[in-house]
């Protein structure tokens, strides 16, 4: 034990996004002691690249908004399949959530009055998105940061977990290693909140950072916890796509927000061609009233371009595959137009999506104010995750808890722009304050010492392998996302992901055998090296849940069964780990939502 | 309908011209460059050449990138968002400041070695990244946000946009540092304890402008955080990569609020006749 730095919390919580910083605020603001771990630097996880707005129905833009529209609109674009109660939460609390974060010093844009401002997102009946321009992430994530610089948390940077420690089926700890060092840490806590964020590294085309590496998923599948909803990936329709190096990275919804238009190679707006049926009667059928609902008209109904994100990216596929793409396999995306409609056009465009103008010019040399954009879809988000429970955000395994995009259920089969900020408000919150009060409930936990160094001998693997036959890390990274983009992305076959599910197996055996050269000091090649086992866990989750899913709904798109199948409405897939380390699947019924939420559900259909 | 029909085909022409444009600006093509870059821990290292492939709508982040999997699998390099949001990334690429996932290849001479270094006014851990720390360590020395009771019965503000804009330029700094990195306080003299440095003066600045706070900072920012050391030779503003006017805008307004506290002969005597303080309603933190 001697070899440890050790280090003993009421509450661990891993990951420092949005989700992990307001669990650490209100756990310690609790009186727990509070550890707080994140991978790279505070203040850099991937909120901070979030850019539209964070989705809260204060009414101060459209006083028709309330709770109870947001969780419609937030179940419909779900498909029906989200956890009713955590939508329910979601749309009750999140605005209580947005108002602290003005109480804590966030400036949001302004109304008129002097009001926090909302802008229109695709999904969300009104204008509903607070926001600081198209930086709103930044604002956040720097708002918690500050606020938590002043709070009794340990913050351990630049540190990664590799495995969660029990004591008789309750968590009792964490193994992790400090980046900078490369020396392990043993933390013993009672109880643990995952915020780590998503999986976008599963695939090469992404707007995720390299943090996004499904860590949480996996430290909770091995753990026991069930993962839930893995099936569904969500493409963001829009991403660069040229040049090559940019590929991937996010250009906002909000572009089309505040009016862009998407255009194939004919000059066409196809999105008006494809209007789905659930989705009618609240879109525009014509250009003009697409654009006086954007200018904040009441009485007009939103642009297609608005609808939800699944739906635009399997278009702008459709558009690209039939030959009207745009010159570098995009299409069209274009802002510069509203110069015909408004006087100031260019000066209104730098203004609303400031750090837009700025990527482009910088990295394109598009200029979005006179010319469009090439966009197309790119991997950004899974609304799959840990299993939780809708009140506690607690997973199956005692005292693990989640919140944010690692935990599933608010979002169901696809998640609306916007609900994720508030996602981790709202719920980083409730995991915050549960894990603190089961901590109170709990004695210390004990520590296996031999666990812990099987774990760390492990870990240690790569250095010891010999060059012969050896692997190089960041090859099996970049050959696992080329095969999980190719064979499980938007557009899904049976009999492709089944070739997935094999690959898979070869990958495990070759990412056994990765050596790294160098020594433990900030050594990338062997972070990326143990990222791997953790990048496999998920897209095997999602493979073997897409598998599973005959049918399309949400972000989950099957070209052998392209429709929507009312069979499948009535449970949601879940993953397990078998007494082999091997992935079970199952189908776990919905439970029967309540009278009243079902009432709001009719009443706003 | 006809106008905006007609809207939708001048998309596609000027969406082609941009492509063809950007297509020659990026560089369709691959060539091999060399860069230099720092391999070392601690006070020791040196420069290394790697020559790897490149197409010129590569940024330096993705020659790195290139070069970590291909032949140098322990290079040390922090990033996350690769466009520019979340301010990992600062290196010395030429010797500028800048942050390597907003710098492309097609701005550098690729005829001979592009160095990259790291920031050199932090101590180094190992090859391109840095200790940091003591940027965050300062922050808490700075007190926190405290605002006036709220506007309005539900507990909220009601803030003009004007004056939202004012703080909106400082609050959105990324935290690369790289105004640190520039700043001759820090680097050629090393004054890290006494001088917090330009990019927590930015932070002041927002804190002391901010539309909703109260509290007066600006004692603390001549005794402690050493506002007087910065004579306004603007290198920071000069290497911020989200542009924000750092001398102009935060700085000098700063120093200004100092001035006329601490060494306006007149105030002074007013205040002293009042019996009034110098630091008014402060402490009345909730």
């Amino acid at each position: 034990m001697a070899e440890y730095q050790t280090h003993e919390h009421d509450v661990l919580v891993i990951g420092a996004g949005g989700a992990g910083l307001r669990a650490a605020i209100e756990a310690a603001q609790a009186g727990a002691s509070v550890g707080l771990i994140c991978k790279s630097l505070l203040g850099k996880a991937h909120t901070v690249m979030a850019e539209g707005g964070v989705a809260a129905a204060l009414a101060n833009v459209d006083d028709r908004d309330d709770w109870k529209v947001h969780f419609a609109d937030t179940m419909r674009g779900g498909q029906y399949l989200n956890n009713w109660r955590m939508a329910e939460l979601h749309a009750r609390e999140a605005p209580d959530r947005v108002r602290e974060l003005e109480a804590w010093g966030a400036v949001f844009d302004r109304t008129d009055d002097g009001r926090i401002l909302q802008r229109n997102f695709g999904g969300h009946k009104y204008p509903r998105l607070a926001h600081t321009g198209d930086r709103t992430g930044l604002e956040m994530i720097r708002t918690l940061q500050d606020y938590a610089t002043y709070q009794p948390i340990d913050v351990h940077m630049e540190c990664t977990v590799v495995s969660l420690l029990n004591d008789a089926g309750r968590v009792a700890g964490a193994l992790a290693y400090d980046r900078e060092r490369g020396r392990f840490k043993l933390f013993a806590a009672k109880a643990i909140v995952l915020a780590t964020g998503g999986i976008g590294r599963a695939y090469n085309v992404t707007s995720n950072s390299w943090e996004y590496t499904g860590d949480g998923h996996a430290l909770a599948f091995n753990a026991g916890a069930a993962l839930q909803d893995m099936e569904f990936v969500q493409f963001h329709p829009t991403g660069m796509v040229w040049p090559p190096s940019v590929r991937g990275i996010l250009v906002t919804e909000g572009v089309r927000g505040e009016g862009g238009i998407l255009v194939n190679k004919d000059g066409q707006r196809f999105m008006f061609d494809d209007i789905p049926e659930n989705y009618r009667s609240s879109t525009a059928d014509n250009e003009e009233e697409g654009w006086r609902y954007t200018q904040g008209d009441k009485s007009a109904r939103r642009p297609p371009e608005l609808l939800t994100r699944d739906h635009v990216a399997r278009a702008i596929v459709r558009e690209v595959r039939e030959g009207r793409g745009s010159p570098h396999g995009g299409v069209f995306l274009d802002i510069s137009w509203i110069k015909s409609k408004l006087s100031n056009g260019p000066e209104h465009i730098r203004k609303k999506l400031p750090s837009m103008y700025h990527q482009f010019k910088q990295l394109a040399d598009i200029d979005i104010t006179a010319e469009p954009m090439e966009v197309g879809p790119t991997t950004h988000y899974v609304m799959g995750g840990v299993r939780v429970d809708g009140d506690t955000q607690m997973s199956s395994v005692p005292g693990l808890f989640a919140a944010g995009e690692v935990a599933a259920g608010l979002h169901g089969a696809n998640r609306l722009g916007g609900n994720s900020l508030s996602d981790l408000l709202v719920f980083g919150q409730r995991a915050g304050k549960y894990a603190a009060e089961f901590a109170g409930r709990q004695a210390s936990p004990r520590v296996d010492a031999g666990e812990a160094e099987a774990l760390t001998r492990s870990a240690l693997g790569p250095f010891g392998r010999d060059a012969g036959g050896a692997e190089n890390p960041y090859q099996v990274q970049h050959d696992l996302q080329t095969m999980m983009q190719e064979l499980v992305g938007i557009v899904r076959r049976g009999d492709e992901m089944q070739r997935a599910a094999d690959a898979l197996g070869v990958l495990k055996e070759r990412a056994a055998k990765v050596a790294v050269t160098g020594n433990r000091e900030y050594n990338p090649g062997w972070h990326t090296a143990l990222d791997l086992p953790n990048l496999l866990i998920v897209s095997e989750a999602i493979t073997r849940s897409a598998i599973e899913r005959k049918e399309s709904r949400g972000g989950h798109f099957r070209d052998d069964f392209p429709d929507k199948d009312p069979a499948y409405a009535k449970f949601n897939i879940v993953v397990r780990r078998g007494p082999d380390g091997d992935i079970q699947v199952a189908r776990e019924p919905l439970t029967e939502i309540r009278a009243d939420l079902k009432q709001i559900i009719e009443e706003n259909k | 309908m006809a106008a905006a029909k007609s809207a939708a085909h001048d998309v596609v022409a000027s969406g082609q011209r941009a492509a063809a444009r950007s297509d020659s600006s990026a560089g369709d093509q691959t060539r091999s460059a060399t860069f230099s870059v720092w391999r070392g821990a601690g006070s020791s290292g040196a420069l290394r050449d790697y020559t790897t492939s490149v197409s010129e709508g590569m940024v330096v982040l993705d020659a790195i990138h290139q070069i970590q999997s291909e032949s140098a699998n322990d290079l040390a390099v922090r990033w996350n968002c690769k466009a520019g949001k979340c301010g990992s990334c600062s290196a010395e690429v030429n010797g500028q400041p800048r942050l390597m996932c907003m710098t492309r290849l097609s701005d550098l001479d690729l005829d001979k070695p592009v160095t990259v270094e790291p920031m050199r006014a932090f101590p180094l851990l190992r090859d391109l990244v840095t200790d940091v720390g003591s940027s965050f360590r300062q922050k808490k020395r700075i007190r926190k946000f405290t605002p006036r009771a709220p506007d309005a019965p539900d507990g909220t503000w009601r803030m003009a946009q004007a004056d939202a804009d004012r703080v909106q330029e400082f609050r959105k700094c990324i935290e690369c540092f790289l105004c640190q990195d520039v700043c001759h306080v820090l680097r050629d003299h090393h004054l890290h304890e006494e001088f917090v440095g330009p990019r927590l003066l930015v932070h002041a600045a927002q804190l002391e402008m901010h539309p909703l706070d109260v509290l007066d900072r600006v004692t603390d920012l001549k005794e402690s955080h050493g506002i007087g050391y910065c004579n306004i030779t603007k290198c920071c503003t000069t290497v911020c990569p989200e542009h924000i006017t750092i001398t102009d805008n935060a700085i000098i307004p700063l120093k200004e609020r100092v001035v006329d506290r601490h060494y306006d002969p007149v105030a002074k005597l007013v205040r002293l006749l009042r019996g009034k303080t110098s630091r008014p309603e402060q402490e009345q933190s909730r």
